[in-house]
């Protein structure tokens, strides 16, 4: 696929980077990325990803947009209150780059259709605000052999790490199951700092556009913590653990099922 | 005893265990952490009856489930 003279001047900035170049810039128009959540996470990472020129995007959410998600999720405008996320940020997407073959799915990931959903993929971006949703990309990736970005938020902290299946750590060996329903303050009346999505979400886009490059490190056996109150950066060292019930050497997840919804209850913060 | 606590120094009494750690620490709910001791993720049924060392080094990882 050579690249149009649009296209070499559109990526110019890519293409100058000896680490990308032209030829990089044909990989990730080839490049095909999952976003698990039009959210908070997941607008941030598609407009970018679209931006560069990754030339596939997924995007699965079930929800319609919500005047109050527009304080962070900012690949929907106002005008897109009541459409589906999927739709507007498919909009968004195509109007920051025509070259980039948006595809929706106005529905949830669940144990009956992850690994279908995730089949087509190069590398899977979790922005869903659930825990069964996270343990259940997890899940898929690994049995599907998925590179993915794990990330979380909540109100003024973020974390994110990157999974190479049976290479490096992957989300369970570090949390193994989802705590117990009546104690996640995950739900969205939890709060949380709006611009906070922006900095997690940007930096899964960019684990996404190094994996399709194949440049550079990435962020594996590592999980990355970022407190925006005091602006600090952690990053723990997490290795895969023997035990894990996905990775380890014995384990017990050895096919999809969903994970019991947690409720939420502002009472126990 | 001395024990490194997400990368903080941290003074504790001799011989606690993971439990009381977390509550020395202000952990208000023990099952949102993952715990790393010295490099493994402790199971969550061990934090009773894991004592701790001097100079162990313990990172408590949250759980974030949010996205949206
Ligand atoms: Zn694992």
């Amino acid at each position: 696929m050579a690249l149009t003279e649009d296209q070499i001047e559109r990526y110019s900035r890519h293409i100058i980077l000896s680490e990308v170049g032209g030829e990089g810039q044909e990989k990730l128009l080839g490049g095909k990325v999952l976003l698990v959540g039009a959210g908070g996470l997941g607008s941030p990472a598609g407009l970018y990803l679209a931006a560069a020129g990754v030339g596939t995007i997924g995007v699965i959410d079930g929800d319609v947009v919500d005047l109050s998600n527009l304080q962070r999720q900012i690949a929907h405008t106002t005008e897109d209150l009541g459409k589906p996320k999927v739709e507007s940020a498919a909009n968004a997407m195509r109007d920051i780059n025509p070259d980039v073959n948006v595809r929706t799915y106005h529905t949830r990931m669940m144990a009956d259709n992850a690994l279908d959903l995730i089949a087509d993929y190069d590398f899977v971006i979790d922005g869903a605000d659930n825990f069964p949703t996270k343990f259940l990309v997890a899940d898929a990736c690994h049995l599907a052999g998925k590179a993915y970005s794990h990330a979380g938020i909540l109100r003024f902290d973020g974390q994110t790490m990157t999974v190479v299946p049976n290479e490096s750590a992957c989300y369970r060996c570090v949390f193994v199951k989802p705590p117990p329903t009546n104690s996640v303050p995950s739900c969205s009346q939890a709060g949380v700092l709006g611009v906070l999505a922006g900095v997690v979400g940007t930096i899964q886009a960019t684990e996404a556009i190094k994996y399709i490059l194949g440049t550079g490190g990435l962020l594996t056996n590592r999980l990355l913590t970022y407190t925006a109150l005091n602006m600090t950066f952690r990053e723990i060292k997490v290795k895969r653990q023997e035990r894990c019930p996905l990775c380890g050497s014995d384990p017990t997840i050895t096919e999809l099922h969903d994970e019991v919804e947690a409720v939420c209850d502002l009472s126990a913060r | 005893m001395k024990l490194t606590v997400n990368g903080e120094s941290v003074d504790v009494g001799d011989g606690i265990n993971v439990t009381e750690l977390l509550k020395v620490q202000e952990v208000k709910m023990p099952d949102m952490v993952s715990v790393e001791l010295n490099g493994e993720i402790l199971d969550r049924d061990k934090f009773d009856n894991t004592t701790l060392n001097d100079g162990d080094t313990l990172e408590l990882l949250y759980f974030m489930g949010g996205g949206a």
